[in-house]
This record gives C-alpha cells, structure tokens and sequence, in this order.
C-alpha cells in the first residue's frame, strides 16, 4: 500500500509536469502577445 | 418546600460535580490554544474558534454535543458531510497562484517527495498497531494540510478528528521551528548557497487556465475517491483564473472561508471531550504527526539533492523543504535560510514553485492513498 501510494503520487506528479510542459510550448506567452 | 430548595440548588452546582478529572485539563488545553491563537498568532483563525469549542464542550450537562445541541448540528452538517473542508478548499484554489510552479513544472516532483512522510507514518502508526483507517489518518497530518487532515479523519477515523486536527493546525505553524535543523542537518554549505536566478515568465494565461481543468480531470481519473478534494480546489482556482466569476472568486476567498472556518473550528473544538481525547493514543497520535512533518522536509530535501545531481547544480535542494503544502510559510523558511549562507541568494519564487507543487501533492496524495484504499476493498 505504501509502495503503491508513494509511487502513484510521484507519478501522477511527474505525468502532470510533462502535460505543464507541453501545454506551456503549445501556448507560449509571447505569441499571446503578438497576436493582439 | 425545603426539599425544593434543596433541589433547586443541586441544579445550580451539579455542573461542579459531575466533573470528570478530564474536564479541568482540557479546558486548560483550549486556554493554551486560545493564548497560542492571540498572543503567539499562531493560526489564530483556527485556534481560536477550536480553543473555544474545547471549553464548551469540557463544561458537564451543557448537553452541547447532545442529539439537539447546536455544536452537534453544526459537527453533523459539516464535518460528518465532509462540507466544511472542501468549501473552505475552494476558498483556498482561489487565493492560490500556480504560476511560479508552472514556471518550472518539475518542481512537481518536489511537491510529491514532500509528501513520502506521509506514507511512512502510515507505516509506522501500522506497526504500533493502529488499524488501516486509522493509520490513514494519523499519515495524512504530514501532508501539512488542515482540509485534507479533516476530510480524510472525519469520513474514515471520526474518532481521532480532534488529536489529527489539533495536530496538523500546531504542526503547520510550528514549520519555521521544525523545518531550519533538519535542512541544515541534509544539506551542505555549498549546496545552501546555489543561486537558481530569476524566475523567468513565461506561463501564458491559457496555461494558467488550462492548468486546473487538466489537474481535475487526470487527477479524477487517477485517483476518483481524491476527486472531492482536488476538484474543490481547482474549482477555486479555475475561478480565479478565468476572471469571469471575480464576485464569486471573493465571496470564496472572504465570505465562505471564514464562515466555514468559523464553524469549522467550533466543531473540532466539541471533538476534544477529555474523556476522549486524554488518552496515550492522543499522544502517540501527536508525536507521529510531528514525525509525519519532520519526514516529509527529509524526503523533499533529499529528493532536492538528487534533482541538484540530475540537472548539474541547478537546483537549490533546500527548496525540497518547501515541497509541503504549509502554504506559502514554508517557502519563507527556504527564503530565510537560504538568505543566511547568501544575502543576494533569492529563493522564495522558486520555493513558492514547490509549496504550491505540494498542495497539489498532498491533495494527490490523499487522493491516491483513498484510492488505492478502495481497490484493495478496505473503504
């Protein structure tokens, strides 16, 4: 149970700092600002 | 007629006599937390209200927490519902900025390691021969969070609320005392010093919006019995970031939260009867939230000098400490102490990016240990 739980935290973590990443190439902050 | 007399004032000094020993030194506990709450300044917004309900609930044949006492309706609608915690969590997405951990999203992984303590003292409160439930519980202090703390006690271990609530609240604002000895104690002067720069924006608004929604719906997935949790307080945060919704955004900082602290710590306050609460359960109970807190600034200190290894130095692993969800107290603690070895050394933004990492992490570990709970049929 402890293995299964420190394990799942650490990776849910780590598969949301990869979606963070991506998200943060897909929308960067400057092409926001251009495009207005 | 006498008789009358005599009853009448029986009534008037039963409440002396039908004193439990017990009674006197928790009335005296919810005087230390009120002295804690008003002259040390101490989360006074809990503390307060908890110290008060320890005393009300410590005064015999008041009947407060009988069927029809008012303490009792107010614990029944929002403890025992598990409401109070999540509103108040909505309150807390919207005062929470993500940005800094969006700046670097892996320190994410800070924000899981702050929370391995939680896991080890689930181990070790099974070892001293708590049940599973309990144990649950009596771990999720470490994740450093009130809410979380008080919605998994109350819906898996009622009977422990008080001792974890009181726990967890003390612990939280003792983090400046706890955490200094053992960042010192993992790190080297060297490691204490490494300057990590400026944060650099570079989070667009659609980052930041997108960000909550992504969060509830894989978290949900993972982890659905967490989804009250984590969806309470990306509700809150998606509120926030949208902007469309700014009076609703208030009213879940201001009006909600502090009504539903308010009560909140009423009701924690009736759970704290010393016929229950006095025993050496409590105690343990106290002393493994202490160690719960004490590992999870390990764990994440750590894992911060394995991150430092990992990207040739970049990383500052007193940051690690700050991957509990003491929000933003703990990132202050970094600041300082890393300010100590280097006075142009400025951490706090990169340690914001960790103590808010560990909200998410505390929330995620809570989901997950639920969960997980639930696969293996225990829950």
């Amino acid at each position: 149970m402890i293995i299964v739980g420190m394990g799942g935290t650490l990776l849910t973590l780590w598969i949301l700092s990869l979606l963070m990443s991506v998200l943060k190439k897909a929308f960067p902050l400057k092409k926001e600002g251009e495009g207005k | 007629m006498s008789e009358a007399i005599l009853n009448g004032l029986n009534g008037l000094v039963a409440g002396f006599f039908n004193m439990h020993w017990s009674n006197p030194i928790m009335i005296v506990v919810g005087l230390i937390l009120l002295y804690l709450g008003i002259k040390k300044d101490i989360e006074p917004v809990l503390l307060v209200p908890i110290g008060f309900g320890c005393i009300l609930v410590n005064i015999p044949l008041a009947g407060l927490m009988d069927k029809d006492g008012f303490l009792r309706i107010i614990y029944d609608a929002g403890i025992l519902t598990e409401l109070f915690p999540l509103l108040i969590f909505v309150g807390i997405g919207a005062m929470t900025d993500f940005g800094p951990l969006l700046e670097n999203p892996k320190i994410f992984l800070l924000g899981a390691a702050g929370q391995f303590g939680i896991f080890l003292t689930l181990a070790l409160a099974l070892a001293l021969g708590f049940t599973k439930l309990q144990a649950v519980s009596i771990g999720i202090i470490g994740a450093c969070d009130g809410p979380t703390a008080i919605y998994v006690t109350s819906k898996y271990a009622p009977e422990l609320l008080g001792a974890v609530s009181v726990a967890a609240y003390c612990y939280m604002s003792l983090v400046p005392i706890i955490q200094p000895p053992i960042m010192r104690a993992l790190t080297t002067k060297e490691e204490r010093t490494i300057n990590m720069g400026a944060v650099q924006k570079s989070v667009s608004k659609t980052t930041k919006l997108l960000f909550p929604l992504i969060v509830t719906i894989l978290g949900g997935l993972i982890a659905p019995k967490g989804l009250p949790l984590l969806g309470t307080i990306m509700l809150g945060n998606f509120m926030k970031e949208c902007g469309a919704v700014s009076r609703l955004t208030r009213a879940s900082e201001n009006e909600i939260a502090n009504i539903v602290t308010l009560l909140l710590g009423i009701s924690i306050g009736a759970t704290m009867d010393g016929k229950v609460f006095l025993t050496s359960q409590t105690l343990i109970i106290l002393i493994l939230g202490f160690v719960a807190i004490c590992l999870d600034t390990a764990c994440g200190v750590l894992f911060g000098k394995l991150m430092k290894v990992l990207t040739g130095g970049k990383i500052n692993p007193l940051i690690g400490a700050a991957g509990i969800s003491a929000y933003p107290m703990s990132a202050r603690v970094v600041q300082k102490e890393g300010q100590k070895y280097d006075k142009k050394n400025y951490l706090l933004m990169h340690a914001m990016g960790a103590n808010t990492g560990g909200q998410v992490g505390s929330v995620m570990a809570a989901a997950v240990m639920l969960s997980v709970l639930k696969g293996m049929g225990i829950i």
